[in-house]
């Protein structure tokens, strides 16, 4: 018997179960999965007082024991105090790893205070960059309350707060279902072969087995995984199970079985026969015509390129005479960078369940940023009228753009469709590295010329992505990084010359930035260079260049695209952190001769809204106990944008927040969404969510009282502006071991009139902590088979407490014409100015350029070592 | 995670319940490592803690460090004054990568058996002249010193159904003058290197651990003229490369944090 926060369980653990599982099971599914092997913490739980990680805790061993989640920390049915400092702190985003921080940290005395990096070296946040963490750990109040009709503005919680910290909001999977059964898939040893034959006899036979999916049950539609409103935005290269084998992990099979074990044991005995073929791993090689082919049967009505030579996707352009531009340059800089294979590494994996509702529909829930797009997609896929199915998100654990895709839904479907039966599949932490899309690895060249005063006269742009065995979100991607990274320069002349290609590698797909970051990487890292080789200051590099209103937005195309000026804060962004840096910190320097100091910053620019078309829809009602309901299908993922539209709805209603209820990213609420993704929760959304409301006020007006009384609202994506984001760092370089200290680091972000200034400050914090995870840490690496080796959050390091530097972050003083209240989108564009950033902080510091990430200890070490030791800062110009 | 092939647990509490070593067995303490990666092939775990072995037995000999000791007691462990080297134990617990949640769980005997060249607990016993006590399936048992005990990444000497019963720091060891030195990819990150230094009254013992394959004891009478040439002629090239740092960086690492361990002690 185990005593499960004061109650009796009876049933005894399997053997070799952990107690993760056993407490799931037991019912107490605020006990979460990160990442299953010890590293994360997001299951912490108490066991007799001490806190452990239930995911590797024998849950024999427990028998005889109590343990305390985080739903039984509190009494009387008060919050634990850990737990309420968590909410007035707003210490979460997607709230997924709160269970475990909230129970980690209500262990803490005093003195650990001090040593809150070691202390939370087995708690993970991917969100908030932990600031906001610290602050709840240390009491820190940063929320404020509301009151009617002023609540945008405000740093109002989060509407699901009290319930995340207690472990009670619902996230995908957090659910009873009876009758459920599991899928695993079987994936693919071998980097290209073709699947002769599979032998499903041996796992049939398996005890609990009920069926196995193979390519002989999927339905030959071919469509992307990537998710975008008009789905010719994509190329349609997947099946649900496909006879070609393309990326070591690639689906080959399911099995669904009553439970995950016999479903991992029915995995185990499936008899796969492949035809092992010659593949291709080297973006750089792979368009030779010698090459193996990915897609070399598919053609143009796929809408990939060109499949004979692995080409997804193409962009030439040229606008002005960029060689005539090059030609009046006083001096021309041109360097080639490379980005790393990355993992979004949110801490709720992929995960769907689905079943049949009482009226026959199939009801999908799924950790999805598109719901609305996954059910359209499911239809196409399988023949279904829209009618025939549900799809709707529950909170999300995280997403980073990985969610804006179709990864697990299909499977649940197929499973659903073929047992009659309720199916989920839940991926683990390793297959989220080995099985889903990361972001793309890029080679980009760049070369800028400019004129003794520090006006560019070209830039010319060479960009390679990797987009792996499969073209979801490839053409997007590259659009999308060769765009505002170069539009933000006023320059006559611009050529871009990009490829985004198949090699037999995992796919790439949307990734935070979505290219920019990838991109802007490679220009700023130059302009850091041209700024060097003029003596111009690099803050005032930017100011010479940067569009202003009046200049046309221009990048790939000569007429500009349909964004506007809605507001322009980059003045603001470029003096806060030029007055930031030079004022300092009180962060003190390591001393010896083998450390060296420099600063650093970069410039980024985003479109607020995607373009192609952005929609959302919206209702407000008026019920009948005072309060009102906002229905809207955005999800909510971490990115705050509940929270807004709770605040929109309130304001225009002049009510309080707490008068209002969201039921948000369902399909059965309202008639569409485009989805959480493009930074569109609050430009697009938050507009719908703004529309409705004030619909809903006009009509109360003249309805005299009669309920209900619906609002409606909707929003086309139409009002796209510009925001801008400045990082600046101040870095010390250690020559003898290569380390890399951030002494200072400081944003500006051009946020336009800030809805909620705690939520979209974490939104900085966290965007800038992810990004140095990628700038110093993180890599995906594979080996000579094509398999991914990196595939646990032991060996894939992202940033922990230790790790991350505090930001300054500094608001622009604007409010965007387009926005609603002014608002422009602040979630995906604080990660893309921090690498070059940091490594032009180190450039500054040790004279060497870093064109390659990351810039781990080794890689550091061993270039200062290359070039000869004791280069003091300067000396390198 | 769940270990879903295991079809058995079995609480050993007497040394029969080791007699019947079967392919597929794991022997289990904490779980902390057994529990975090997929092990297919495992179809029995043989638990240990119910053996209920006194975690530390300190005596004028020395410390006695059951297998099952947890991480989090040894470090909470007070010794004597007179044994400066004690201050090793909690830079050594502290420089294990896990949270200090798993060190609840997380035992010395599993550190040991799992062999990673970061495990802490291996550069403890490795700088500390500690000494393994095996248990054999035929009830027997045999010492080994711990620097010989892990041979390789993830390599140790235990034999199939053998058993790490204890580990013993001799009191003579206990009472040198400690330096350490940690270096990692990351602040808190493994190890790339934990470097030991301990200056006894005839001679200093200099521990690399964590950036070789195997620990790296080296004895050393006076400062050597070249500790670069030495060094390398000991490790002989054996340095990891792996995820956690790259072989010529441990290499260059260990050097600069063996000459500062020696310059500490030799201070």
């Amino acid at each position: 018997m185990i005593e499960i926060n004061g109650v009796t369980a009876q049933p005894p653990p399997r053997p070799g179960q952990c107690l993760r599982t056993y407490l799931r099971e037991q019912g107490n599914v605020e006990v979460k999965k990160g990442c299953d092997a010890g590293d994360c913490g997001a299951c912490s739980v108490l066991v007799d007082g001490a806190p452990v990680h239930s995911c590797v805790f024998p849950a024999h061993q427990a028998v005889g024991h109590s343990v305390t989640t985080v739903s039984g920390l509190g009494s009387d049915g008060e919050l634990h105090p850990m737990a309420a400092q968590f909410v007035a702190a707003q210490g979460f985003q997607c709230g997924f790893c709160t269970a475990g921080m909230v129970v980690t940290a209500s262990t803490f005395e005093p003195a650990d205070l001090d040593e809150l990096g070691r202390k939370l070296r087995g708690n993970l946040c991917r969100c908030t960059g932990y600031r906001a963490i610290e602050d709840a750990i240390r009491g820190v109040v940063n929320t404020q309350t509301d009151a009617a009709g002023v609540s945008t503005g405000r740093s109002v919680p989060a509407p699901a707060s009290c319930r995340i910290v207690a472990g009670t909001e619902p996230f995908t999977l957090d659910l009873t279902v009876p009758g459920l059964l599991h899928a695993k898939l079987l994936r693919s040893p071998h980097a290209h072969a073709r699947v002769l034959s599979i032998d499903t006899a041996a796992a049939l036979a398996v005890p609990g087995v009920v069926t196995v999916l193979t390519h002989e049950d999927s339905p030959d539609v071919l469509f992307s995984t990537a998710r975008h409103e008009n789905r010719l935005d994509d190329i349609d290269d997947s099946r649900v199970f496909d006879t070609v084998m393309r990326f070591v992990g690639q689906r080959v099979a399911a099995v669904i079985a009553e439970s995950v074990a016999a479903a991992e044991e029915g995995c185990r005995r499936l008899t796969v026969v492949y035809e092992v073929l010659p593949a291709v791993f080297d973006p750089e090689l792979t368009r030779d015509p010698a090459a193996p082919k990915v897609h070399g049967e598919k053609g143009s009505e796929t809408r990939m390129i060109d499949g004979r030579h692995n080409i997804a996707a193409e962009l030439h352009s040229e606008i002005g005479d960029v060689a005539a531009g090059f030609a009046q340059a006083a001096i021309v800089i041109e360097n080639t960078y490379h980005t790393q294979r990355v993992q979004h590494a949110h801490l709720e994996t992929h995960a769907a369940v689905g079943w049949h509702d009482p009226d026959g529909r199939i009801v999908v829930r799924t950790s999805s940023q598109v719901p609305f797009l996954v059910r359209d997609e499911l239809c196409h896929i399988f023949g279904l009228d829209r009618s025939q199915l549900r799809v709707l998100a529950a909170r999300v654990g995280g997403g980073f753009g990985a969610k804006q895709e179709l990864l697990t839904e299909d499977v649940v479907t197929l499973g659903v469709l073929k047992t009659g039966r309720p199916v989920q599949l839940e991926f683990t932490r390793t297959e989220q590295f080995i099985g889903t899309p990361s972001r793309h690895p890029m080679r980009i060249a760049v070369r800028i010329g400019a004129t003794a005063a520090g006006e560019l006269t070209a830039i010319r742009l060479d960009v390679l992505a990797n987009t792996g065995a499969y073209g979801n979100h490839a053409i997007g991607v590259m659009f999308h990084g060769c765009n505002e990274s170069i539009t933000v320069y006023r320059c006559p002349n611009k050529k871009v010359d990009a490829a985004a290609v198949y090699t037999h590698t995992l796919p790439a797909g949307a990734f935070r930035g979505y290219g920019l970051g990838q991109v802007i990487f490679g220009i700023e890292s130059t302009m850091d260079e041209v700024a060097r080789a003029l003596a111009i200051d690099p803050f005032e590099l930017r100011r010479r260049n940067v569009v202003r209103p009046g200049d046309p937005m221009l990048s790939t195309t000569p007429e500009p695209h349909d964004v506007r000026y809605g507001s322009h804060g980059v003045d603001d962004c470029l003096d806060a952190v030029a007055a930031a840096l030079a004022r300092g910190n009180d962060a003190l320097a390591p001393t010896g001769p083998h450390w060296q100091i420099g600063t650093g910053m970069a410039l980024a620019m985003i479109d607020t809204i995607p373009p192609r078309g952005h929609f959302a829809h919206a209702s407000v009602t008026a019920d009948a106990d005072g309060s009102f309901t906002v229905r809207v299908g955005s999800a909510e993922f971490g990115n705050g944008s509940a929270t807004v539209h709770v605040q929109i709805a309130a304001t225009v209603l002049e009510v309080p927040v707490d008068r209002i209820r969201l039921l948000p990213s369902d399909t059965d609420v309202v008639e569409h969404d485009t989805g959480a993704y493009g930074s569109t929760g609050v430009s697009v959304a938050g507009r719908a969510v703004l529309h409705a409301a004030e619909d809903l006020r006009a009509k109360m007006l003249v309805s005299a009282g009669s309920l209900p009384v619906v609002g409606s609202g909707r929003d086309d994506g139409r009002g796209r502006s510009v925001a801008f984001n400045v990082q600046g760092f101040r870095v010390a370089v250690n020559s003898e071991t290569g380390e890399i200290v951030v002494l200072h680091s400081v944003q500006g972000a051009d946020a336009g009139f800030v809805m909620n200034p705690a939520q979209c400050r974490g939104q900085v914090e966290g965007g800038v902590v992810q990004a140095l995870g990628a700038a110093l840490y993180e890599e995906m690496r594979m080996d000579e088979t094509g398999r991914i080796t990196t595939d646990t959050l032991r060996t894939y390091h992202i940033p922990q407490f230790a790790d991350a530097p505090r930001t300054e972050v500094y608001f622009a003083a604007t409010a965007d014409a387009l926005g609603p209240f002014g608002a422009k989108s602040m979630s995906e564009s604080p990660f893309n100015p921090v690498a070059p950033a940091l490594t032009n902080a180190v450039r500054d510091a040790t004279g060497l350029r870093f064109t390659e990430l990351p810039m781990t200890r080794d890689r550091v070490w061993r270039a200062l070592a290359a070039r000869g030791q004791s280069v003091t800062a300067g000396e390198g110009e | 995670m769940d270990l879903n092939t295991i079809t058995e647990v079995l609480l050993a509490a007497d040394r029969a319940d080791l007699a019947d070593p079967r392919p597929g067995d794991a022997f289990l303490a904490g779980g902390t490592g057994l529990f975090g990666a997929p092990a297919d092939h495992l179809r029995r775990l043989i638990d240990l803690t119910a053996f209920d072995w006194p975690a530390l037995t300190v005596t004028e000999a020395g410390v006695e460090i059951a297998a099952t000791c947890t991480v989090a007691e040894l470090c909470a462990l007070e010794l004597p004054e007179q044994w400066p080297a004690r201050a090793l134990i909690g830079q050594c617990c502290d420089s294990l990568l896990a949270s200090f949640k798993i060190w609840n769980r997380g035992t010395v005997g599993g550190n040991l058996c799992i062999g990673y060249p970061a495990g802490p607990m291996i550069s403890l016993a490795a700088a500390l002249d500690g000494i393994a006590l095996v248990w054999t399936p035929d009830g027997g048992e045999y010492r080994i010193p711990v620097a010989d005990f892990v041979i390789g990444d993830t390599v140790t000497v235990l034999k199939p159904g053998e058993v790490l019963r204890s580990m013993s720091l001799p009191a003579a060891a206990l009472t040198g003058r400690t330096a350490f030195r940690t270096l990692a990819l990351a602040a808190l990150g493994r190890s790339s290197a934990v470097i030991i230094a301990r200056r006894a009254e005839a001679e200093t013992t200099l521990c690399l651990t964590a950036s070789t394959n195997r620990p790296y004891v080296l004895r050393l009478a006076q400062p050597p003229a070249d500790l670069t040439g030495l060094i390398d002629s000991v490790v002989r090239g054996d340095w990891v490369d792996d995820i956690y740092g790259a072989a010529d960086w441990r290499r260059q690492i260990t050097l600069v944090l063996a000459a500062q361990v020696l310059a500490e002690v030799w201070a």
